[in-house]
């Protein structure tokens, strides 16, 4: 449940199904990693845009953004991938998804990928213009400022590179969070450092990439909190697995999933059932 | 200097596991950032002095070869002469020819990441002269035998424990042990240096085209005994630190400290036009500009140009996350970090530092703090997609992106692929987790990989809302 701002401004949550069908057309972009590992996630976006009255579809036709290929280099894949993306989503009003890396690429590097291309430039910059990271977009653009949700936690938030230099992305999910009921936010230091992960990144350069994990982690672990929110799930996969290797206490979830109030059990790398 | 950027995975490992060095790494990035924060939070127009230096920048790199013809004018009229040379190997002979021509015993060094580029200390040693560096850190790594670890900070990699034993060593006792003291030592043994030097080099942070001035800035003032005392002044610098009036040096000055060691200013701005006059008290016989290219002129030409607007403030490794846990030497060549992985690949090519690209995880910090705001994660990921059109990436890499590519672009067998992965893992997890991954020791090896539940959300999805 969420309260409105600005958009839609009347009958909120009443008769969803109603109202849903004057919000929005929204198309969900699953990222890869939610589908595969945190289903969780894509179910809490759907709950939090469909409770800002935004009608949610998840085409099937949907693949990767196609950031793998570019970059690693592989700009024509990339294009493949992403003529793809743009084919199936141009047609709804928003494409909205729950990573700020996925959506960075649609945002900025789908442009930059067509430069030049007179078919394909105006579409990937149409395409551009309406997509959004999820948080971002129900703060800015619906004008969401408070969920209703519960957590008993102290969390403290990692912002990850892609959204916090790409979109912008560093007040909204705070603004957001700060509402949660029973959640207590502690800032840690150099929240806005790489956590090390990187895309493939963190497979190449494993050594590199444990010593990033752990500074953070020790940054993580100085706060005192419980519970590690971040918007983009492969940054938390990596510290997640990391606080696991190491046996820390800390549960990590997606901001979306607590704002969602399906932030139950132990979290990202647990068993549903889990208590730490 | 020999290249060993090649050799950055290895290196890589063994600065993580070197533990002085990561004493001395933490202590500086902690210095760095909070200082350079403290300088751009504490001058309001701060980021509006990044865009006009960028838009000059990007002018004068424009007309280059304007600005430069006008700068050697104003050099020759002031009775200077200017050299251009096209590459190291040219440099190095110029700057000995001069060396040899004077008859060049003891030779004084203010510090010039152009000159460690053209490996000019090697050839100056190797014709049998003596070498001095005077800037401090410089001093410190020339006793070591090593090369510079940071382009503003060279000695950053070692302790005050390790200068200590290396000045020991050097000197001869007693050892000393506070920083004053080792301070005090080192100006000491340099004092006399700069007053038997025949040719003292610097570097030229900038190189002013309406006065024909090279123009450096120092913390020690080293580098104005190196240029005022010796009897021959050689400045070495890159063609594209030219800037068109001294109105313009000035925009740049007021960012390059601030950016690099977080000061409002450095301790000395030093203007050089020219040899000694006539009615000067002090100053050169001879006043020399060894203007390099190497590379340089192919950057402009090409994708790498905004390279060209660098004015080697240090700002992007201060920040860098992978510098921070590896250190310049690692990199194998005289240029660290963000600013190095871009130059160094286009400087030595593309296949003598194929890590240096990839080592990067685009999180773009480097970008966000650089005051010409170059786009580095951009070019970095320009030299990715060059070693993958040049197919320097290897096969393993190149294979599994045309895997993936001929996967994702068929969204049934993607998701039929994307299910068994979650069914398969998920078999394999244990309490949510997966500890060991034979195909994934890469990840496994560092973290345990989070378990699937078992299926996808979209399977999830359909089952909840059917097909859409």
């Amino acid at each position: 449940m969420l309260t409105m701002s600005r958009y839609p401004n009347e009958s909120m949550g009443t008769d969803m199904p109603e109202t849903a069908k004057n919000g929005p057309r929204v198309g969900l972009f699953a990222t890869c990693l939610m589908n595969v590992f945190r289903p969780n996630i894509g179910f809490a976006a759907v709950k939090l845009l469909e409770d800002a009255g935004c009608t949610v579809e998840v085409p099937d036709s949907q693949t990767c953004c196609g950031q793998p290929g570019y970059n690693s280099g592989d700009f024509d894949a990339a294009r493949a991938l992403a003529r793809q993306v743009i084919a199936t989503f141009e047609h709804f009003d928003y494409v909205v998804g729950p990573s700020g890396s996925c959506m960075a690429t649609i945002r900025h590097d789908y442009p930059a990928l067509f430069e030049g291309d007179p078919d394909w430039a105006p579409r990937a910059e149409a395409l551009s213009r309406k997509s959004f990271e999820l948080l971002s977009f129900l703060h800015d653009e619906l004008g969401v400022t408070q969920a209703q949700a519960r957590l008993d936690a102290v969390a403290t938030y990692h912002d990850s590179c892609s959204g916090l230099r790409g979109l912008g992305i560093k007040g909204q999910p705070r603004a957001l969070l700060a509402g949660v009921e029973g959640l207590k936010l502690k800032e840690m230091q150099d929240a806005e450092v790489c956590c090390g992960f990187g895309g493939t990144f963190c497979v190449k350069y494993p050594e590199i990439s444990e010593k990033m994990v752990d500074d953070k982690i020790r940054n993580v672990l100085a706060t005192g909190a419980d519970t590690l929110l971040g918007g983009d799930l492969g940054c938390l996969m990596n510290i997640a697995g990391r606080l696991k290797r190491i046996n820390a206490p800390v549960k990590v979830f997606h901001t979306a999933e607590v704002l969602a109030g399906l932030a139950g059990g132990g979290g990202i790398a647990s068993e549903p059932g889990e208590t730490r | 200097m020999e290249i060993r950027s090649n050799e950055f995975k290895g290196r890589a490992v063994f600065a993580i596991h070197d533990a002085s060095l990561q004493q001395a790494l933490g202590k500086a990035r902690e210095g760095f950032v909070g200082k350079r924060a403290q300088q751009a939070a504490e001058l309001p127009e701060f980021e509006q002095l990044r865009e006009e230096a960028k838009a000059l920048k990007n002018h004068i790199l424009d007309h280059l070869d304007h600005y430069l013809e006008r700068y050697e004018q104003a050099v020759t009229a002031a009775g200077g002469q200017v050299h251009w040379a096209r590459d190291a190997e040219e440099a190095r002979t110029i700057i000995l020819g001069i060396c040899k021509r004077v008859g060049a015993k003891t030779v004084t060094k203010g510090k010039s990441m152009v000159s460690e580029e053209i490996g000019l200390n090697e050839a100056l040693i190797d014709e049998g002269m003596e070498v001095v560096e005077t800037d401090l850190g410089e001093y410190i790594i020339q006793l070591a035998h090593e090369p510079p670890s940071h382009i503003i900070a060279p000695a950053v990699h070692k302790t005050k424990d390790q200068v200590s034993d290396l000045f020991e060593a050097a000197h001869g006792g007693p050892r000393k042990t506070t920083v004053p003291e080792l301070v005090d030592e080192a100006r000491r043994m340099l004092r006399d240096k700069y007053f038997r030097a025949d040719v003292g080099i610097t570097g030229g942070n900038f190189l002013v085209a309406e006065t024909g001035s090279s123009m450096i800035v120092t913390n020690e003032g080293n580098g104005d005994l190196t240029q005022t005392l010796a009897k021959v002044h050689i400045v070495t610098s890159g063609i594209e630190r030219v800037v068109p009036t001294l109105d313009d040096a000035t925009l740049f000055l007021r960012l390059l400290a601030r950016s690099a060691t977080g000061q409002e200013t450095e301790t000395y701005t030093t203007l050089s036009t020219g040899p000694r006059r006539a009615d000067d008290l002090d100053g050169p016989e001879e006043y020399h500009v060894v203007l390099v290219d190497n590379g340089r002129s192919r950057m402009l030409a090409g994708r790498f140009r905004e390279m060209l607007r660098c004015i080697r403030c240090g700002a992007c490794m201060n920040h860098c996350p992978v510098y921070g846990a590896v250190g310049g030497h690692a990199y194998g060549w005289v240029y660290p970090g963000p600013m190095g992985s871009v130059l160094t690949p286009l400087i030595t090519g593309l296949d003598n530092a194929y890590d240096l690209p990839n080592a990067c995880t685009l999180n773009g910090r480097c970008a966000s703090v650089c005051p010409v705001k170059i786009p580095l994660p951009d070019l970095l990921r320009e030299l990715r997609h060059m070693q993958h059109q040049q197919e320097i990436t290897p096969a393993m890499q190149r294979r599994a992106l045309k895997l993936w590519r001929f996967a994702a672009t068929q969204p049934r067998l993607y998701h039929a692929g994307e299910r068994i992965a979650a069914r398969l893992l998920a078999a394999i997890g244990r309490k949510g987790r997966i500890r060991r991954l034979p195909l994934a020791s890469a990840w496994t090896d560092v973290r345990d990989l989070p378990a699937p539940a078992g299926r996808t959300f979209l399977e999830l999805w359909q089952g909840k809302r059917g097909k859409s």
